[in-house]
């Protein structure tokens, strides 16, 4: 076999299967989005979209949910790399219990903390049970719309922080360390060597991490579900909604471009963000 | 296929990689990979399966293991009975008729369901009946206005109230529970929030709750004696404003009930409106604590909605002649007994119901029967001709239920918001109006 050709050859079949399983669709809905049933092209769809009363919500809470949780994950899973990169012995154990939730998909994770703040839930036993509370409080009714969004917030950050993590402490492995013996030398603090070292040499790895992230996070659909039922729409949410209730696929497609495009535009700008020169590279 | 050579090749990479376990694992793995490679290629067709029934009734996980084991057992063949959430019901459908063969035999749905499917769907007059007499209104309705019957009706079943025998003591004076008035409800759901320390009332609100036949079956033609044409009108503000009002003595749990059953049970709820089948468990687990009871009357008299399920068969059914003996097998009375046990929906032929039937079928029977025996009875039907845009007619009035109750909108504002929703839906169907909206030439119009 020429060896000049193999590689192209090896990379057919996963071709194939992009092409087959994702442009291919990809383009069905595209044009779903914007041509009737007839094949005329139109942006009522979009407009029927736009017109709807839960669009305007599903959007914000959407962007809310994505501003509230993938800081934190960050800062959680920068954290996290940063312990487990120092630990000497039990490391590997550390990181897979850490990464368990990873394994979990994302409506058992939703089933999970249902369990838990459910109106007979767990955490309803145990307050009862310590005193605190005379009567089962509804936490996840449509009256505490705060508490579901905070519920929902709390159910991501402990789904899918590991995602984060896993990139993160392979990135901190591949930093040398004699940048930190160098800063060593120089008298440069913790902190100083993990805000003037770690952070901009991580960047590559941070950029894949909240590239990532951020993409599923605008995805985030069974864990609202599970939680929040309709009491909290999402972009998601309205996708299914249109497709499997309202049985009107045109506009769940264009919902689903509506992600897409906000999906691009934030790849774009961490890409622009946190670029790293050719030369500054590892 | 991988070949000795390439195995011993891997293995001596794997050795060198990551030692001996990680070889045994691929030895393993390749010596699974031909198995399965062998057993692929060795089967070349699917095993029969039988009839298939692909069903959106009797979807819920016992009601579809009573459907396989109690209903079913009896027919002559095999019949692989599928239930399914209902958009995936259609898509699939739809997809098998536009493919121009499938492998469904046999379809349940609900008369709603079939009503824009007429022309996809075998005339089944040919079905021959034996000595069963079915109901000659419903029938009138299988043919969907045409000549041929395009489905068999097959079960049916409403909407009734459920109250803890508990919450009895506290009805208004002079009230008659089988005979309630909507004021007379609000008035006794508050009494009971008083009395009890919390809200009694229950209502399905949940994700998969039909609140939504409650607004359109109930609500609507109790208060306007329509249910699309008056959809903003000074009679549907009463109304929600009735409900709005009943809505703060109603439990809060609500929003996340899905079918009232388990709340009764477990007394978080004392009175409750639900589906027939949705209350069963309730009256067969404890039928000495629970009465069923008819939906409550307003002004326009006591709106109730009867739904009726039917069975067809696509043009696309593989084996025409087993699917009408399916068919068949469904409307006689043995199987119409069986059926009822099995989902609480009852009989759409003559059958003598035997006395061991379960409690939720004679609880339901009699309120059933009080509600559309009485006098001011006022049936709306299930909507008519909507095919695909079912949900979209639903969501219209979901959408007002959460916007005017749950969001505190102004009701009026949103009565004309979703009034044009209401609108587009109907010109899009071309749907002329049923029952209680008098019938109209074109679409049904919205005031």
């Amino acid at each position: 076999m020429n060896p000049r050709t193999l590689p192209y050859l090896l990379l057919l079949p996963a071709t194939f299967f992009l092409v087959a399983f994702f442009l291919y669709p990809f383009f069905l809905v595209a044009w779903q989005a914007f041509a009737t049933d007839e094949g005329v092209l139109t942006s009522k769809y979009f407009v029927k979209m736009y017109k709807h009363w839960k669009f305007d919500k599903a959007l914000t809470n959407t962007f809310l949910l994505v501003l509230a949780v993938v800081p934190v994950q960050l800062a959680l899973s920068l954290l996290m790399a940063t312990m487990v990169s120092k630990m000497q012995k039990g490391r590997d154990m550390i990181l897979y219990i850490w990464t368990i939730p990873l394994g979990i998909s994302d409506l058992a994770a939703g089933l999970i903390w249902l369990a838990i703040f459910e109106q007979t839930g767990f955490l309803n036993s145990f307050l009862f049970n310590i005193g605190a509370i005379d009567s089962q409080i509804t936490f996840l009714g449509y009256q505490n719309k705060t508490v579901i969004f905070l519920a929902v917030m709390i159910a991501e950050v402990w789904r899918a922080t590991a995602i984060m993590l896993v990139i993160l402490v392979a990135g901190i492995g591949l930093i040398p360390k004699e940048y930190y013996e160098a800063a060593e030398v120089f008298g440069a603090s913790r902190w100083k060597q993990f805000t003037r070292v770690t952070l901009p040499l991580l960047k590559p790895s941070l950029q894949t991490a909240l590239i990532l992230r951020v993409i599923l996070a605008f995805e985030v659909f069974a864990v609202v579900v599970a939680l929040g039922g309709t009491n909290l729409p999402i972009l998601m949410g309205e996708i299914y909604k249109w497709q499997f209730e309202l049985q009107d696929s045109h506009v769940a497609a264009a919902y689903a471009l509506v992600i897409l495009a906000i999906s691009i535009a934030f790849t774009l700008f961490f890409m622009w963000l946190l670029r790293t020169p050719r030369e500054a590279q590892l | 296929m991988a070949t000795r050579r390439q195995i011993q090749q891997a293995n001596g990479v794997a050795e060198i990689l990551q030692g001996s376990f990680m070889k045994s694992v691929i030895q393993k793995s390749s010596a699974l990979s031909l198995v399965l490679a062998a057993s692929f290629l060795g089967t070349g067709s699917v095993q029969a399966e039988g009839v298939l029934f692909w069903s959106k009734q009797a979807n819920p996980p016992e009601e579809q293991q009573a459907m396989r084991e109690n209903v079913l057992s009896g027919f002559e063949g095999e019949v692989d009975f599928q239930g399914s959430e209902p958009g995936p019901w259609l898509t699939r459908l739809q997809a098998e008729i536009k493919a121009g063969s499938g492998k469904i035999a046999v379809l349940g749905g609900l008369h709603g369901d079939f009503t824009t499917m007429g022309d996809d769907l075998v005339d089944l007059s040919s079905v021959d009946l034996g000595d069963s007499e079915m109901n000659g209104t419903f029938m009138e309705l299988g043919k969907l206005g045409g000549g041929e019957l395009k489905y068999m009706p097959w079960m049916q079943a409403t909407y009734v109230m459920a109250a803890n025998k508990k919450a009895l003591e506290h009805l208004p004076e002079g009230a008659d529970v089988m005979a309630l008035s909507y004021d007379e409800l609000i008035a006794w759901s508050k009494a009971l929030a008083e009395k009890t320390g919390s809200p009694k009332f229950g209502f399905p609100a949940g994700p998969k709750g039909l609140k939504h036949r409650f607004f359109q079956g109930y609500l609507y033609p109790s208060y306007t004696n329509s249910m699309v044409t008056k959809f903003r009108s000074a009679e549907a503000e009463t109304a929600w404003n009735a409900f709005k009002d009943l809505w703060t003595v109603t439990n809060p749990g609500s929003t996340g009930y899905d079918n009232m059953s388990e709340p009764l049970l477990s007394e978080e709820v004392w009175v409750a409106f639900d589906h027939t089948a949705r209350l069963a468990n309730a009256f067969n687990e404890r039928p000495e604590d629970f009465i069923a009871f008819p939906a409550a009357a307003g002004p326009a008299g006591r709106g109730f909605m009867p739904v009726i399920a039917g069975i067809a068969i696509p043009s696309t059914a593989p084996d025409m002649d087993a699917a009408k003996a399916l068919v068949a097998y469904l409307t006689n009375p043995a199987t119409q007994i069986e059926t009822l046990k099995a989902t609480s929906f009852f009989p759409v032929v003559d059958v003598e119901l035997p006395d061991d039937m379960p409690p939720a079928v004679k609880l339901s029977g009699a309120a059933i029967a009080a509600m559309s025996g009485s006098d001011d009875a006022n049936p709306g039907l299930l909507p008519v001709g909507l095919g695909k845009l079912g949900g979209q007619f639903n969501a219209v009035y979901v959408d007002a239920f959460e916007r005017i109750v749950l969001g505190g909108e102004d009701v009026k504002a949103v009565l004309d918001e979703q009034a044009e929703a209401l609108k587009a839906v109907m010109e899009e169907a071309g749907a002329p109006c049923w029952a209680p909206d008098p019938a109209s030439d074109g679409p049904c119009p919205v005031e």
